[in-house]
């Protein structure tokens, strides 16, 4: 199964196993990883599951679309990097992948 | 102080459809919801996507759903409290006293909490000093446009109220549109006038930077941006405007003694009430297990929850379950012969 990991942003950091299909913010809420909300269940209509994507990964994962960017205009302080978990779906290319949480949701 | 059968707070689909279910039963209700119209999350933040998942509806927008829902009540004549949020709730015997925000009292047996996941509230910008400047040169919404006559004005956000605002405000003010990203959300037409007044050089649009800091000697002086490259830039600034969108609280909801699960209030899945007697919760606020956050699960919900409610407004009668097809006393409520 693809690791992810779970960064926070103080630094600390927890590697979940999630299965393909599921969301990094499904494998987030299922694992309660603190920091990822979801407040909309998955349906990019808030902003609460924001993260940022580490570098190395943001250009290997697909590209937002404009719907999921016009969503993180809403977010905390969104940066360069920021994706909406519920829109990066875990395969086996991703296994790895590190996601860092904002400071707050909302 | 209002009296009716049931205070429903939250006019989303699901606090639409209530007013509906417990209409052709014969109760009154009023509705209070935050936003400045019906609709909730359909018509905040996806009024023109289309959904897919309304039984017998193939396909409609969050503002067609709405307005379909709006019409179904109509018959019911029921009051909807706008721009007001729900700040109290009390109990008084078998009766429970809501307060608003805007000093409104009602009184009924029944609440119904369709609250998706809680008010809608102006996302502000995070700087300490933002804060301590907020309703004197921080704004997150425009009352009286005069307020802004020749002012120097750092307009944040890519959506239509920051292009709307931008156009309306350069006509008699020094505006500065700033956005974190090159594309803007808001209408084409609108940002096409805008940089056509850019390139007259009588707005100024900054793209791919955010706010970093504010400079402030009593009053507001200039603002610090801070581009994706690194370089910043100070922008003479008497007053910003942000329009970052709306985020959701929760609220005061979760001081009124609720059995909460995270951010949303348990219920039993016969009549969706909570731990408090005459309080129900339906739509996507409720948890109970296998709850999910469908509109359609919300019509469910407060069909069942509206049963009883009506048991508790109407105690010395019987509830007597009927279809409006056949039913000649629903047919009345409904208006039609």
């Amino acid at each position: 199964m693809p690791k992810i990991i779970y960064k926070d942003y103080q630094g600390s950091s927890k590697t979940i196993e999630v299965e393909s299909g599921l969301s990094v913010m499904e494998g987030a809420i299922q694992n309660e990883i603190p920091g990822i909300d979801a407040d909309c269940g998955g349906s990019m209509a808030c902003a609460t599951c924001h993260v940022y994507v580490d570098d190395k990964w943001f250009e290997k994962i697909p590209k937002a679309e404009d719907s999921e960017n016009d969503m993180i205009d809403m977010a905390f302080e969104p940066k360069k990097n920021s994706r909406l978990s519920c829109q990066i779906i875990v395969n086996d290319e991703l296994d790895g992948l590190e996601v860092t949480t904002p400071e707050k949701q909302t | 102080m209002k009296k009716t059968d049931v205070i429903i707070i939250g006019a989303g689909p699901v606090g639409l459809f209530a007013v509906h279910q417990l209409g052709i039963k014969g109760l009154k209700a009023v509705v209070i919801d935050n936003l400045d119209k019906a609709g909730g999350q359909c018509i905040e933040l996806y009024p023109d996507k289309p959904i897919y998942d309304i039984p017998a509806v193939p396909e409609c927008t969050g503002e067609q759903l709405t307005s379909r829902l709006i019409e179904q009540i109509k018959p019911f004549n029921t009051e909807i409290f706008l721009n007001e949020r729900v700040d109290e709730v009390k109990q008084e015997k078998n009766n429970w006293i809501v307060k608003t925000n805007n000093k409104n009292q009602f009184i009924a047996p029944n609440i119904l909490i369709a609250g998706g996941v809680g008010s809608f509230e102006p996302r502000k910008i995070s700087l300490k000093e933002a804060e301590k400047l907020e309703g004197r040169s921080v704004f997150y919404a425009v009352k009286n446009k005069e307020q802004f006559k020749d002012k120097k004005i750092s307009i944040f956000g890519g959506g239509d109220s920051a292009l709307d605002w931008a156009l309306e405000l350069s006509k008699f003010s020094t505006v500065t549109l700033i956005h974190r990203r090159n594309d803007f959300r808001g209408a084409q037409h609108t940002l096409s006038e805008l940089r056509k007044l850019e390139k007259e050089g009588k707005v100024s649009i900054k793209t791919s930077c955010q706010i970093e800091s504010l400079d402030n000697e009593k009053e507001l002086k200039s603002i610090n941006v801070k581009f994706d490259d690194g370089k910043t830039e100070k922008i003479k600034t008497d007053v910003i405007l942000g329009f970052f969108g709306l985020i959701m609280k929760l609220g005061p909801i979760a001081e009124w003694g609720l059995n909460m699960d995270k951010k949303t209030i348990e219920v039993n899945s016969e009549n969706f009430e909570t731990n408090k007697k005459g309080i129900f919760a339906a739509g996507d606020i409720c948890s109970y297990p296998g709850k999910l956050k469908l509109i359609l699960s919300g019509f469910h919900e407060v069909a069942l929850a509206s049963v009883e409610c009506f048991k508790r407004a109407r105690p010395n009668e019987n509830y007597r379950f009927e279809f409006t097809t056949s039913s000649k006393t629903i047919k009345n409520r409904l208006g039609k012969k």
